[in-house]
């Protein structure tokens, strides 16, 4: 499962969105998608435990999550954009 | 009067002097009579200065119904802070094992199970679950509320009990209302502050949300400003917060489904005051002896 596909599943199971997951655009702005600040919480939480990964305190913050490319960056400024098999 | 560290001393001369009485566990107390008529007549003081007429207000019992919790995202946001009713939910069966752990003093704190009560987190946050699936004005509706509310946060500063009152103006609305509601609200307060002789500042400020998701919410809580607070000395020379004023966004009105005339959810703002803080606040500027209190000021609490 490539990082993309990992980001939608927690997007999905996490996000209360608005949009299906899986039809979001990469820049898709995941605040006007109906993510809340509360759900936004979740997203992190969850996308540290399907990374296996912990996002340090200048990345706690909402524009981290604002979008699919946004995740995928910090994501990748972790080393760690491949999700463990 | 004390130093900006030590609110040891103010806490003293209150016990000593009758006007808080202490209990056992820090941070709740019992009120003298002439602190809760300074309480009293800061909450009618209060009232007296909401705007724009008539206003519903409602007082609350320091309780309420648990999903609240829930609904609000407290439970998750301030976890540690938060407080839930337990009672005995077991049968005769179970009674005779709480009476053997109470008869030996062992603690019985397992046999007990939470209930659907909870502890009043904010004043606010009872009203919501009442207005859900209405419908707002955009111009905004305005409620009133005063509530015993909890925090545990056992501390031995008076000025932060574990149970103490929150008056509130609440609106729901457009977000221009809500942000007025919100904005028009810190100098309504300030004002009744600087008649009672309490030179209040504005500060910005973000909650205490709990842990490193809470970290997220505290940071873009400030970065969009969403939160102010006025402060004031309240138990040491140290300012403090004695009333908060949070623009909710559509937080409330999208869980709890309140609508704007558009169907789009209401946005919300609310502007509360910390009675006993105030109230402290007073103490500490002014003195020990509300008969000595400047005439001004006992007029503007009706203390005659
Ligand atoms: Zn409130």
């Amino acid at each position: 499962m490539d990082a993309d596909a990992t980001i939608r599943r927690v997007l999905e199971e996490h996000g209360r969105l608005s949009t299906p997951a899986t039809a979001l655009a990469t820049d898709d702005d995941l605040y006007q998608r109906g993510l809340s600040s509360h759900a936004s919480v979740n997203v992190m939480l969850a996308l540290e435990e399907a990374f296996g990964v912990e996002f340090p305190d200048e990345l706690l913050r909402k524009s981290t999550f604002q979008s699919i490319g946004s995740i995928r960056g910090a994501l990748a400024g972790l080393g760690n954009a491949v999700p463990p098999a | 009067m004390g130093e900006s560290s030590s609110h040891e001393s103010f806490r003293t001369t209150l016990l000593d002097r009758r006007i808080l009485t202490a209990t056992d566990v820090p941070g709740l107390y019992q009120r003298s009579e002439g602190f809760e008529a300074v309480v009293r007549g800061l909450s009618g003081a209060l009232a007296a200065t909401v705007p724009e007429g008539p206003v519903e207000t409602r007082y609350l019992a320091p309780v309420m119904p648990r999903d609240v919790l829930e609904d609000s995202d407290y439970v998750t946001s301030f976890p540690n802070l938060m407080g839930v009713v337990s009672s005995f939910l077991g049968g005769e069966g179970d009674l005779s094992e709480l009476r053997r752990r109470v008869g030996s003093g062992e603690d019985w704190g397992a046999l007990v199970d939470p209930t659907e009560v909870a502890l009043c987190s904010a004043a606010c946050h009872q009203l919501y679950p009442t207005l859900a699936g209405s419908t707002v004005p955009d111009e905004g509706f305005d409620l009133q509320v005063e509530a015993y509310c909890f925090r545990h946060e056992p501390s031995e500063d008076p000025a932060r009990m574990q149970s103490f009152r929150m008056r509130e103006v609440v609106r729901l609305g457009s977000p221009e209302r809500a942000l007025a509601h919100r904005d028009q609200g810190v100098e309504r307060v300030r004002a009744v502050l600087a008649e009672l002789g309490l030179e209040a500042d504005v500060v910005e400020a973000n909650d205490p949300f709990f842990g490193r998701g809470g970290r997220m919410l505290a940071a873009d809580q400030r970065e969009r400003a969403l939160k102010f607070e006025l402060v004031a000395p309240i138990s040491s020379a140290a300012p403090g917060a004695v009333a908060s004023a949070n623009y909710h966004e559509d937080h409330f009105g999208r869980r709890f489904e309140i609508r704007r005339a558009d169907g789009s959810p209401a946005h919300s703002a609310c502007v509360g005051v910390g009675l006993e803080r105030v109230a402290l606040a007073l103490y500490w500027a002014h003195g020990l002896e509300p008969l000595d209190w400047p005439r001004s000021v006992r007029s503007r609490l009706g203390l005659a």
